[in-house]
């Protein structure tokens, strides 16, 4: 069963009296081993994508499957839950809690999850922290970490509740090219090892060949 | 919940300039509250310990007692009238005081009366008093001989009651002869002659109704105006406009708490958006996070109360016992509570903009 299907999503925002189609009838699936690298120029549409599949937008025609569930009909609450529970995000810009330490930046979905021990959760984060190579940083707050730190951080975030598809948004902009290299790297090793499904939006070419598959994204229409 | 918590405890110096500027509305609360009871109930004692739930005045007096005569003729007209279960004669004489020594005289009001007044034993022997325990603050000890009124007239005191003040001066209780003789020599203009009273208090009979009998009363006499207790302690000289004025100061401190916090956390949360957007765009309910400002509004405003309450008592400790505040278990209630509902209130101004941040501003945005 594939991780993620698109059927023949659309995409529209009113402005004014015109109609602007940020995606375009797309049709995607995406394996629930595979790592998709999503390149487009800005204003293509690559976020719009994300945001669908990770369920943060809703489609305006279409449908979006996520590990076999249709998640187009889903309510706000399910959404909620399923972003909890179903996807993991990884932002553009590093947006730790400031006030959370590693570790519980970590353990945050789990948290607001509310479900499963504490001490569970925590082993898992402090696990991830060890694979991340963060373990004597799991006490320091956001501040006391480099950028290069704080996105292995949201990286472990996004691993924490196990989920079915990893959505990455821009993980290199902020990075010069040896620790965009290196985060790549560590992203494509955790997706890899979990044998999960990733969608990895870039507009840094230098960074596709990690990918399995890369898909570009054009004014809304996805070409393979 | 957690989040929420762990935020005071790592954050604190975000919260404390609103903790400070609330602790202080606390005290403001708690002091001016303290005042306005303190001012209302050493004004009214002597009316509020009647047990009797009527009170006839002369109705020329306009409500004064110390303006009111009533004549044994009119008292025997009163307890004839159906539900008049039983009267009770009352006068008050307001004298300066005399203590063993002090050098400053003690204001103090010579209440002449019959009985049935709450904590007040039956009338002492003519001579002696029962003192309010207020006047220990002007030196006075049970046992003492003070003298009132111009002539000194001497009054032992042979025991203490409590909250039985009458505008402000201290209640010494008597026989009526012995206030009778204070009043005449105090004022001799106003003294009045053998089972002469100012007022007369009315104890209803079974089942009677309060507004019936008083309406009958004056029917009966047609010299009287017949109030109930309440009624006499609103009419009391200032007591409704000091009331009134000190209720719509503390309301609008009310407001201002609200305001202080309404402010704080509406910054705070146009600052935390996007932290917000990133929260819920990972599984984190509008719910929740409104949970979270909640519970943030409630304890900022627990700790800034009981800063608030704990500098109010301290200062209520170190202020003359002549400035007449009283900080009552009653008020500290009512403070806590108008102050979390207004912080409440407050905080609930930022719900709708929680509500509304977008989970999808987490992407392609950062904090």
């Amino acid at each position: 069963m594939p991780a993620l299907q698109l059927r023949n999503v659309r995409k529209t925002y009113q402005s004014g009296d015109s109609e602007i189609v940020a995606l375009d009838h797309a049709n995607l699936e995406v394996p629930d081993d595979e790592i998709l690298a999503l390149i487009g120029p800005s204003g293509s549409g690559k976020t719009t994508l994300l945001s669908i599949a990770g369920g943060l937008l809703s489609p305006s025609e279409g449908n979006v499957v996520v590990g076999g569930h249709d998640i187009t009909e889903y309510s706000a609450k399910d959404l909620t839950r399923f972003r909890r529970e179903e996807v993991g995000f990884v932002f553009q810009t590093v947006n730790l809690v400031p006030f959370l330490t590693a570790r519980e930046n970590i353990m945050v979905a789990a948290e607001l999850a509310g479900r499963g021990s504490e001490k569970a959760a925590r082993a898992r984060a402090d696990q991830l922290l060890e694979e991340l190579g963060l373990a004597r940083r799991a006490d320091n707050l956001p501040a006391q970490l480099s950028g290069g730190e704080r996105q292995r951080v949201a990286i472990g975030r996004a691993l924490m509740n196990e989920p079915k598809l990893i959505l990455v948004d821009e993980p290199t902009s902020a990075l010069d090219t040896k620790l965009g290299n290196q985060v790549m790297e560590l992203i494509v090793g955790e997706v890899k090892s979990r044998k999960t499904a990733a969608i990895i939006v870039t507009h840094d070419t230098r960074m596709v060949h990690y990918a399995d598959r890369t898909v570009s994204i054009t004014d809304g229409v996805l070409a393979a | 919940m957690r989040l929420a918590l762990r935020e005071l405890r790592r954050s604190k110096r975000r919260f404390t300039p609103t903790m400070v500027a609330l602790s202080l509305l606390v005290v403001l609360l708690l002091m001016l509250g303290g005042l306005l009871d303190g001012l209302y109930i050493g004004s009214t004692g002597a009316l509020r310990a009647q047990k009797s739930e009527l009170v006839v005045f002369d109705a020329s007096a306009r409500e004064s007692t110390l303006r009111s005569r009533i004549e044994p003729a009119t008292r025997a007209t009163i307890e004839d009238v159906d539900g008049v279960a039983a009267t009770y004669g009352f006068g008050i004489a307001l004298v300066g005081a005399e203590v063993p020594g002090e050098t400053d005289l003690a204001d103090a009001a010579v209440i002449g009366y019959e009985g049935n007044v709450d904590g007040v034993p039956a009338p002492p022997e003519p001579g002696t008093a029962w003192a309010d325990k207020s006047l220990e603050a002007s030196g006075v000890a049970v046992g003492d001989t003070i003298r009132v009124g111009p002539t000194r007239i001497p009054l032992e005191v042979v025991g203490w009651v409590e909250d039985t003040n009458y505008l402000q001066q201290g209640g010494l209780w008597v026989e009526p002869d012995t206030w009778r003789e204070v009043l005449a020599e105090s004022r001799p203009g106003a003294a009045v002659g053998d089972d002469v009273f100012q007022n007369v208090w009315v104890a209803l009979a079974d089942g009677a109704d309060a507004d019936t009998v008083a309406a009958a009363i004056d029917d009966a006499t047609g010299t009287t105006e017949t109030i109930t207790r309440d009624a006499a302690v609103l009419a009391l000289p200032g007591i409704k406009e000091q009331n009134s004025i000190f209720t719509q100061i503390i309301a609008v401190t009310f407001l201002v708490a609200g305001l202080v916090v309404a402010l704080f956390f509406a910054l705070l949360t146009l600052e935390r958006t996007p932290m917000l957007g990133v929260l819920k765009a990972v599984g984190a309910s509008s719910r929740q996070l409104v949970g979270s400002l909640l519970t943030q509004t409630l304890v900022v405003t627990a700790i800034a109360y009981l800063i608030g309450a704990l500098v109010a008592l301290g200062l209520d400790a170190v202020i003359p016992p002549e400035v007449p505040i009283a900080i009552t278990s009653s008020r500290a209630v009512f403070v806590a509570v108008g102050v979390f509902v207004a912080a409440a209130i407050g905080g609930a101004i930022s719900l709708r903009r929680i509500i509304r941040i977008d989970p999808a501003s987490a992407i392609g945005t950062g904090t």
